[in-house]
């Protein structure tokens, strides 16, 4: 086994059970989690077996395995984030729902309270 | 029985000419009998908008976080929705909506039976008339809405606007939160909704800020274009 394939299974050890632990602690939801867990299985999968990694660049044709490697992640990362604009318009929508309910809500907590002041 | 008409007020940082608008709101009487109440609507200002707002006799809506104008105008029409107006007009508190021009827009409401009513700057050349730059975007609009709801709308982004009961309904549940003028009139029309436009005269502004400034003019463009053509194509 060469050195960059302890080195690479050593951190995504510790990168599985850091985010094991976020899990457990509550403060990371599974839905988020999910692909940073497929996305680490995979880089341990193949840092076990590296031939593997051969194989799937010359099925596709790609030259270097490496890139292959780049063009992957590259994608899911993009995929992650775009995910993650989702997320952020959701949240701000129903932020914004929250908001004007409130905002509606104090006006009539207001006027029940002149009202009975009466 | 008469009507009753909400006048929306949004308001950021106003308090310097929200005064006089308010002043100015109460000894203006509408036709056809209805009756008016003031909500002002304070998108988190940082100055004594509410205290102000309080002192003349308007309905407060507090908005806990800064919503943008499409937020705090959607919060007026949807305390028109819940209370039952029949109209909902929105008038801006910086002075450049002037309330005695609010008879024109409720006349011809009732004249027409259109849904949704805008004053127009552009109807007839009078009064405040803003930079050139502005009305080089204005009529970019007119012509982006021209396309997209096959109709004439010479002052889309005015925001002296009124809404009737099933503009109201639509609004409430969906309205755009930023630069929401030339946007929800697509909405409006998909829906099926009868436009009309009236001439007003309007101010400079009194005080305060636009909310479009030269940084963000292009920004302004690209993005109500966008929301624009989105509302277009996705299904009512």
């Amino acid at each position: 086994m060469q050195k960059i394939q302890i080195i690479t299974i050593i951190v995504n050890l510790l990168f599985i059970l850091y985010i094991a632990r976020l899990i457990i602690k509550g403060k990371l939801r599974e839905e988020y989690a999910i692909v940073w867990v497929i996305c680490t299985v995979f880089l341990v999968i193949f840092s076990f077996w590296p031939e593997g990694l051969e194989l799937l660049s010359r099925l596709t044709g790609v030259v270097l395995a490496s890139n292959l490697v780049f063009t992957g992640f590259i994608f899911a990362i993009l995929v992650y984030l775009l995910h993650l604009s989702v997320v952020a318009s959701k949240l701000h929508n129903n932020n914004k729902k929250l908001a004007q309910e409130i905002s509606l809500l104090k006006e009539q907590f207001d006027k029940y309270v002149k009202e009975h002041k009466k | 029985m008469p009507g009753k008409v909400l006048i929306v007020i949004p308001c950021y940082n106003e308090e310097a000419s929200l005064p006089s608008v308010l002043d100015e709101l109460h000894q203006t009487t509408l036709p056809g009998g209805y009756q008016m109440e003031v909500a002002v609507i304070n998108d988190c200002s940082k100055d004594n908008t509410v205290a102000v707002a309080r002192k003349h006799k308007a309905t407060v809506l507090d908005l806990p976080v800064n919503l943008g104008i499409g937020g705090a105008v959607q919060t007026g029409i949807r305390y028109a929705k819940e209370n039952d107006f029949d109209i909902a007009i929105q008038l801006d508190g910086d002075g450049q909506h002037p309330p005695k021009e609010l008879g024109k827009l409720v006349g011809h409401h009732i004249e027409s039976g259109a849904n949704v009513v805008i004053g127009s700057r552009f109807l007839e050349k009078e009064g405040f008339q803003s930079s050139f730059l502005r009305r080089l975007g204005i009529s970019y609009f007119h012509w982006v809405n021209r396309v997209m709801t096959g109709k004439h709308i010479y002052d889309s982004t005015s925001g002296f606007r009124l809404f009737d009961r099933s503009a109201i309904r639509i609004a409430a549940a969906n309205y755009p939160d930023e630069y929401p003028e030339p946007e929800s009139l697509v909405l409006f029309s998909k829906a099926g909704l009868k436009i009309a436009e009236v001439p007003v005269i309007m101010s400079a502004r009194r005080g305060g800020q636009s909310s479009i400034r030269s940084f963000g003019s292009l920004y302004y463009c690209i993005k109500v274009s966008l929301a624009m053509f989105f509302s277009f194509i996705r299904k009512p």
